[in-house]
């Protein structure tokens, strides 16, 4: 018996070890004159593409954020304003994280193993904050909670009832909402594909033995999508960290609701040599953060792959 | 009876999955569960682990009605088609996973495993993860997470399906060992009828969300109670014209079915069948092909086409050689059943078949089809 085994194991190898040749055969085959000269088009074109579009431009970021020396730079990055702005930044940021990825876990589960009516609308629906730009998305906020808005009434009612002084709109918890919205599909979407690719035999046969919801998800749903769900997780924080328009429309006081990209926005339209440097001291700090996120984003992209 | 299946039916949509089914399994037996895929064999498989329910009928487990239990409650081990083993657990954990969540004592875990190891020859493999077994040492894991709450009934789902051939046989007469030493009641599912001879003591054909017939691969075999058993057991051509063959009248039937060891060809100066000569009939051969063990000859009888095996140790034939043809049975099949016809030309004059005997049973007394 176990011979037999390890004789296909052995065959297998074979097998792979052919089909390996047979591929370094046809990497060979591809490396002909004409396919080099293609190849190395094709390379140099895209590696000029990113570094003027993308590279040069942040390196510049930096550069002309110490252009006034580094005592300003610290100076310009430890304001009241930009304490504020960091502060809401990651207050927002990390709610946005932690709703989206609830929901996230919870969309993709639904999606993915129960049947239902609207199932395919609810898919799209998820996508919207994809298609929709952020300026609506912070407007359509300003129509809802904004003193025009119809939920004003509710939330005025509520505020009198329970004696507080909650506002939505030009306010934090509009900030809020806001990086919500934008953010809202990255955790879902990097779930969907895993969880549908897994399948849900390994949970049926662990129901089968008695392992409730819970523990289903515990000990074999979540080893699946650990490495996706933290991708996704990067992603979001990443977005969350640099959202702009959406914010925006629902942010006006500098040191209150402001976020970083609109204290950097701030200091850049006051016009002066010095705010506009200070911009850029600000703006290196959202550089440093987005370069860690992609490094982080690499190394679990590798892991998901492994 | 430990299992029994009352008046189950079962509808997806229009599609009848299971249409009045009625089974009876006694304790300690070990069945198949046989039929071409689309036929609602897994479908009951399914309902009797609970992972489907019935829209009426009653599921009756050791007396009890388990309709309305919970399928980790019905006492059921179940043996997925693909596995489903637990992808991110080693082979120790997976199979102490269902003792886990039953909070059994550590070291009662731990001795049971072992003891499961042990018994399905995996050991040194306890660390390793699924994709680092072969086929069959899968095949193993899954068969021993099944058994380790000790379940007192075994569902396996195609069970040989996800192996490749080379392997498949000797894993058939390891798993039936292995049911025997555990000695505990199994239903497995298979569309495969080697696989269910071979492997099982009783078989139930299913068609069409049907049972079409209960029993031992023996009867099964050399008694078809339908149409469908006749023609899907055993290599089997259906003909409309049996009439025309030597030995046969016509009946109130609507074809019968011929399997290869019905039909016998020989040469003309072969002295064993001197008998029985005047019985043949001339038969051309169209076409030879070569199965290893034997070769499969095609005849032309009076327009007919039968197909018949030889052995390699007779002597050789050619493509449009004449030989002589003898049709020892057949099926007769009308709309509902089917009807073994002897070839009256031999029973009249006091022949036995010469072959059939020998052919169906080797040693062990199980069917060679």
């Amino acid at each position: 018996m176990s011979e037999i085994i390890s004789d296909l194991n052995t065959i297998d190898k074979e097998s792979i070890r052919i089909a390996k040749k047979y591929k370094q055969k046809n990497k060979n085959a591809a490396g002909s004159k004409e396919g080099t000269f293609t190849k190395i088009a094709f390379i140099s074109i895209s590696l000029i593409f990113v570094v003027l579009m993308l590279v040069v431009p942040l390196i510049s970021v930096v550069i002309n954020s110490l252009k006034l020396g580094l005592a300003f730079y610290i100076e310009s990055i430890t304001t009241e304003y930009v304490i504020s702005a960091i502060r809401i930044t990651l207050l927002a940021t990390v709610i946005a994280v932690i709703v989206n990825t609830f929901f996230g876990i919870v969309a993709s589960w639904a999606i993915t193993r129960f049947n239902f009516k609207g199932k395919q609308i609810l898919t799209t629906l998820i996508d919207i904050p994809f298609s929709v730009s952020p300026v609506i998305a912070g407007l359509s906020y300003i129509m809802t909670f904004g003193r025009m808005g119809w939920a004003t009434p509710i939330l005025d009612t509520i505020n009198e009832a329970l004696g507080t002084d909650i506002q939505i709109a030009f306010a934090v918890p509009g900030v809020v909402l806001a990086t919500i919205f934008v953010t809202f599909p990255f955790v879902s979407r990097e779930l969907i594909p895993v969880l549908n690719a897994v399948g849900t035999d390994e949970e049926q046969a662990a129901a089968l033995m008695g392992a409730g919801g819970l523990t289903i998800f515990r000990r074999i749903t979540f080893p699946h999508i650990k490495w996706a769900l933290l991708y996704g997780i990067i992603l979001c924080t990443a977005r969350a960290l640099g959202e702009f328009g959406a914010v925006n429309a629902l942010s006006k006081t500098r040191g209150g609701t402001f976020t970083l990209p609109l204290e950097i926005d701030a200091l850049y339209l006051s016009g002066s040599a010095d705010s506009i440097t200070a911009s850029f001291a600000v703006s290196s700090i959202l550089v440093i953060i987005s370069v860690i996120v992609l490094i982080l984003r690499n190394i679990v992209e590798y892991k998901v792959k492994k | 009876m430990y299992l029994e299946l009352k008046n189950i039916n079962k509808k997806y949509g229009d599609y009848k999955a299971s249409d009045d089914v009625n089974i009876q399994i006694e304790k300690g037996s070990l069945v198949a569960l046989l039929g071409p895929s689309g036929s609602g064999k897994t479908t009951i498989l399914r309902m009797i682990a609970g992972l489907e329910t019935p829209d009426s009928g009653d599921i009756i487990i050791d007396g009890v009605r388990v309709n309305d239990i919970a399928p980790a409650e019905r006492g059921i081990g179940f043996v997925f088609q693909n596995y489903a083993l637990f992808r991110y657990m080693t082979v120790y954990d997976n199979i102490a996973f269902g003792l886990e969540l039953k909070k059994v004592k550590k070291s009662d875990i731990r001795k049971r495993v072992n003891e499961l190891i042990e018994l399905t020859g995996l050991k040194g493999l306890e660390h390793r993860y699924p994709n680092q077994l072969s086929g069959g040492q899968r095949q193993r894991v899954a068969f021993a997470r099944a058994l380790a709450p000790n379940p007192s009934l075994l569902l396996l789902d195609e069970p040989f399906a996800a192996i490749d051939a080379k392997v498949r046989k000797e894993l058939r007469s390891w798993l039936r060992e292995m049911i025997y030493k555990v000695g505990i009641t199994s239903i497995f599912v298979t569309h495969d009828q080697e696989e269910a001879v071979e492997v099982a003591d009783e078989i139930i054909v299913t068609n069409k969300g049907r049972v079409e017939q209960i029993g031992d691969p023996v009867s099964i075999y050399k008694e078809p109670e339908t149409p469908f058993v006749s023609e899907f057991i055993g290599q089997s051509t259906l003909i409309k014209n049996y009439y025309k063959l030597k030995g046969f009248e016509q009946g109130d039937y609507i074809g019968a079915i011929v399997r290869p060891e019905f039909v016998e060809a020989f040469k003309r100066d072969n002295s064993d069948f001197a008998d029985v000569i005047d019985s043949s009939e001339v038969g051309t051969v169209t076409d030879i092909l070569f199965r290893g063990n034997s070769l499969e000859v095609r005849l032309d009888v009076n327009g007919i086409e039968l197909t018949t095996h030889r052995s390699l140790e007779r002597r050789p034939i050619y493509i449009g050689e004449k030989l002589r043809v003898i049709v020892y049975r057949l099926f007769a099949v009308d709309e509902h059943r089917a009807y073994l016809l002897e070839n009256t030309e031999l029973q009249k004059k006091g022949f036995k078949d010469r072959r059939l005997d020998t052919y169906i049973y080797n040693e062990n007394k199980y069917v060679v089809i």
